[in-house]
């Protein structure tokens, strides 16, 4: 108890390098945090594959597309409950800043396929029944403060032209992760459209989702739909929904490499300010520790001091910065979601960043026990400070 | 009368360890920084640099990389017989007809399903003529009229199945790599090459090219072939631009990406490195009390004492920042490969140190330093004489 008072006056004894300590840690763990978390939101959508679900893609990349026509030979094989497909259209809203997926969906299967983006049946009725209307996330909805009936145009980049839709329904999303920004219309009017001004490119999807009844028949399926279509123009591949969304991230392995070898110099950081500080302090009150030895405290006794007061900094700094680091990711959610359509500080991120502060605490204390332990007394009491 | 410089340099000498740690913040952040501009800057020179100004491309209007561009024969033909393509010493324009498909690679180091999109591109005899940064270092062209590729040495090191005098196996035949070439700091040194008609017999698109890419016979000709093709019927749907201005448009949304996303990480933690150095400087304020009073004593002025403080902060943020550029500059002889976003085919770039980019990271070092020094230098220039001589 009483080496708890010591400590904490110990702590607040310069109340503003203290001060500043505590906030440089805090700032270093929120950096963490929201490096993590960045990390994280590129990890979201591959995490939220659904185990029954197969991706199906031209062999070698998404961006060529393929024939309709394959739809139903996927059918055919035992073991597919059923099979939508998605395009990706590209497009601006308003200005090229303003970006979220637009794509072209099969209105009658797509919502029993994605359970998880759930609409009123009203809704979906509408949908189907218009042929140039349009689904949109809660969260567009809200950031572009559009509500059912509203129109949407967008300027196609990918199929150009001036597009219209009619916003029929908002879906939700089932858990907090569930990608909200998206905005899905009929393929069947995209098709149409390509029918009249470039034939070539109409009757294309840009992949299948392939529903399975049992999660366990994913490779068995899988091969058996690329082998209906080895040797055609159009070869397909075919991964779990999981393999296909991590093919996306794979992508952009440099950058996640390089954010992950910043968070840990973040890491360094901290450790440069915290052991400075315990440092000083270490200096500075040499002499007061040969004092305290002279008054009979023993080596460890001087250690549990000095460890406890770099490790309640550690502590206190590591507690704001994870206090901090919730607002910084809202707030860099909004600036980024351009990039990364949702961002979700993980339980894992906090208890990670809080775990490195308590350790850095604790290495930062080493060198100033190191020191008053070896220190014999009456050197400490001839020092000056 | 000022306080000499070797004041505040012998000060930094005197507390060795503490200086050395705020020397460590500050340049750990300074070097972050430095290297997310060097990435972003070294992806631009190198999409730069794979255009030429004497160059055009022609593509489809919506086509926003080669891959989505598609030129039916016919209009091609329409294309390369106007008078604004330069033409060669044997009497054929300088034009090359181009498909651009891509195929997977593994990248080396990872597991086979970690595929990345490499570009393949298949070109007119003229095709290389008008790439002057296109040298075949090793084997020799592929011929035309036969399943023979050349490959950049950049895919050779970097990826997995790819070596001289082997094969690669795809549109269905097998494509023997008689040649490696070397395409300078340019896009070419993530492309294989073949010839064109061979690459759109095996995959199947004998329709229509990609695009069109020729020499200017002079540089206004471009201006009188854009109102041309705007005012055709049968060319509208296509667009000219100078080789290099479309290159520099491709880096453009992945270079605005990693330049964000460094900048808010730099910024967020250069507060970080700012408070360390104001730590250290409170410190040296605080420890040299007495110091500071008989300096006051001796007939030093208040913003003599402020200009010594400051200076010493200045010159330890600067020499952080020193060190962490001549860290960033061992960084040039790294190179990344990605995916691009605007292609979705991979590019490989080094780290790009400009005039600009140094300039812009002592700027920053010395703020860091200004921010950092001000409140305990000012704080160390408004001591009173009296109970700063007194403080021990």
């Amino acid at each position: 108890m009483k080496n708890l008072k010591l400590i904490l006056r110990n702590i607040f004894r310069h109340k503003l390098r203290a001060m500043l300590t505590i906030l440089g840690i805090a700032i270093a763990v929120m950096s963490f945090g929201l490096l993590k978390t960045i990390i994280g939101a590129w990890y979201a959508n591959s995490e939220n594959a659904a185990p029954d679900r197969l991706a199906t893609r031209h062999a070698i990349s998404f961006v060529f597309s393929l024939p309709i026509a394959d739809r139903d030979q996927i059918k055919q094989i035992p073991g597919v409950k059923d099979v939508t497909h998605q395009t990706w259209f590209g497009g601006i809203y308003k200005d090229k800043q303003q970006f979220f997926p637009h794509i072209a969906v099969d209105p009658k299967n797509v919502f029993e396929i994605f359970p998880e983006f759930v609409i009123s049946p009203d809704e979906k009725k509408a949908f189907i029944a218009d042929r140039s209307g349009c689904v949109i996330g809660a969260r567009i909805a809200k950031d572009y403060n559009l509500k059912v009936g509203d129109i949407m145009p967008l300027d196609g980049d990918i199929y150009p032209g001036k597009w219209e839709f009619t916003v029929r329904g908002i879906y939700h999303g089932k858990k907090p992760t569930t990608d909200e920004t998206q905005m899905w219309f009929q393929w069947d009017y995209l098709t149409e459209r390509l029918m009249q001004t470039s034939p070539r490119r109409a009757n294309k999807v840009g992949w299948y989702m392939i529903q399975i009844n049992n999660p366990d028949d994913a490779a068995r399926i899988s091969e058996k739909v690329d082998a209906l279509f080895e040797n055609s123009d159009a070869e397909t591949k075919t991964e779990t929904e999981k393999a296909f969304a991590a093919g996306f991230i794979s992508m952009s392995s440099a950058i996640i490499t390089g954010l992950q070898i910043v968070s840990y110099v973040i890491i360094g950081i901290i450790f440069l300010v915290l052991c400075n500080t315990m440092l000083m302090a270490a200096r500075e009150r040499t002499r007061e520790y040969a004092v305290l030895k002279t008054l009979g405290f023993t080596s460890k006794k001087l250690a549990v001091i000095i460890f406890g007061e770099s490790i309640a900094i550690g502590l206190i700094g590591g507690f704001l910065g994870i206090l901090l680091t919730y607002p910084v990711v809202s707030g860099f959610a909004v600036g980024m979601a351009r990039f990364f359509p949702f961002v979700v500080v993980d339980p894992w991120t906090v208890i990670l960043a809080g775990s490195f502060a308590l350790l850095v605490g604790i290495v930062s204390g080493i060198f100033p026990v190191l020191r008053s332990t070896r220190m014999t007394i009456v050197d400490g009491l001839r020092t000056i400070g | 009368m000022k306080i000499p410089l070797s004041y505040s340099f012998k000060n930094l000498w005197t507390r060795k360890v503490t200086t050395i740690m705020t020397l460590g913040g500050v340049g750990l952040v300074v070097f972050v920084f430095c290297a997310v501009l060097m990435l972003a800057a070294g992806l631009e020179r190198t999409l730069v640099a794979t255009g030429s100004d004497d160059n055009a491309i022609i593509l489809l209007k919506s086509a926003e990389s080669e891959t989505l561009s598609q030129i039916p024969l016919d209009v091609t033909d329409i294309l390369a017989s106007q008078p604004e393509v330069a033409v060669g010493s044997d009497g054929k324009p300088i034009l090359s007809r181009e498909v651009m498909t891509m195929i997977n690679l593994q990248k080396k180091g990872t597991t086979s399903s970690d595929l990345a999109n490499i570009n393949v591109r298949g070109v007119s005899p003229a095709g290389v003529a008008l790439r002057p940064q296109i040298k075949i270092t090793e084997g020799r062209m592929f011929n035309f009229g036969t399943s023979e590729l050349i490959v950049s040495q950049k895919i050779i090191s970097g990826f997995e199945g790819a070596r001289l005098g082997g094969a690669l196996k795809f549109g269905g035949r097998n494509w023997n790599i008689v040649g490696l070439f070397d395409g300078g700091n340019s896009a070419f040194s993530s492309e294989i090459w073949a010839d064109n008609s061979q690459i759109m017999q095996a995959f199947n698109r004998q329709e229509a090219f990609s695009d069109i890419i020729f020499r200017l016979k002079n540089t206004e000709g471009l201006n009188s072939l854009k109102s041309k093709i705007e005012a055709d019927p049968r060319l509208n749907n296509f667009k000219v631009l100078h080789e290099k201005d479309f290159y520099a448009a491709e880096s453009e949304e992945l270079a605005a990406f990693i330049r964000i996303l460094g900048m808010v990480i730099t910024i967020i933690f250069s507060f970080g490195a700012m408070i360390g150095a104001m730590i250290t400087m409170y410190a040296a304020v605080a420890n040299r009390t007495v110091e500071i009073g008989t300096l006051r004593a001796l007939g030093f002025r208040r913003r003599s004492v402020l200009g010594a403080f400051l200076f010493e902060s200045l010159f330890l943020a600067l020499i952080g920042g020193g060190i962490a550029l001549c860290a960033a500059f061992f960084l040039t002889f790294l190179s990344v490969s990605t995916t691009n976003f605007t292609t979705w085919s991979e590019i490989s770039f080094n780290f790009a140190l400009s005039p600009g980019i140094v300039m812009a990271t002592l700027i920053f070092s010395i703020i860091m330093g200004f921010v950092g020094g001000f409140l305990p230098s000012f704080r160390a220039s408004r001591l009173d004489i009296i109970t700063a001589l007194r403080s021990s």
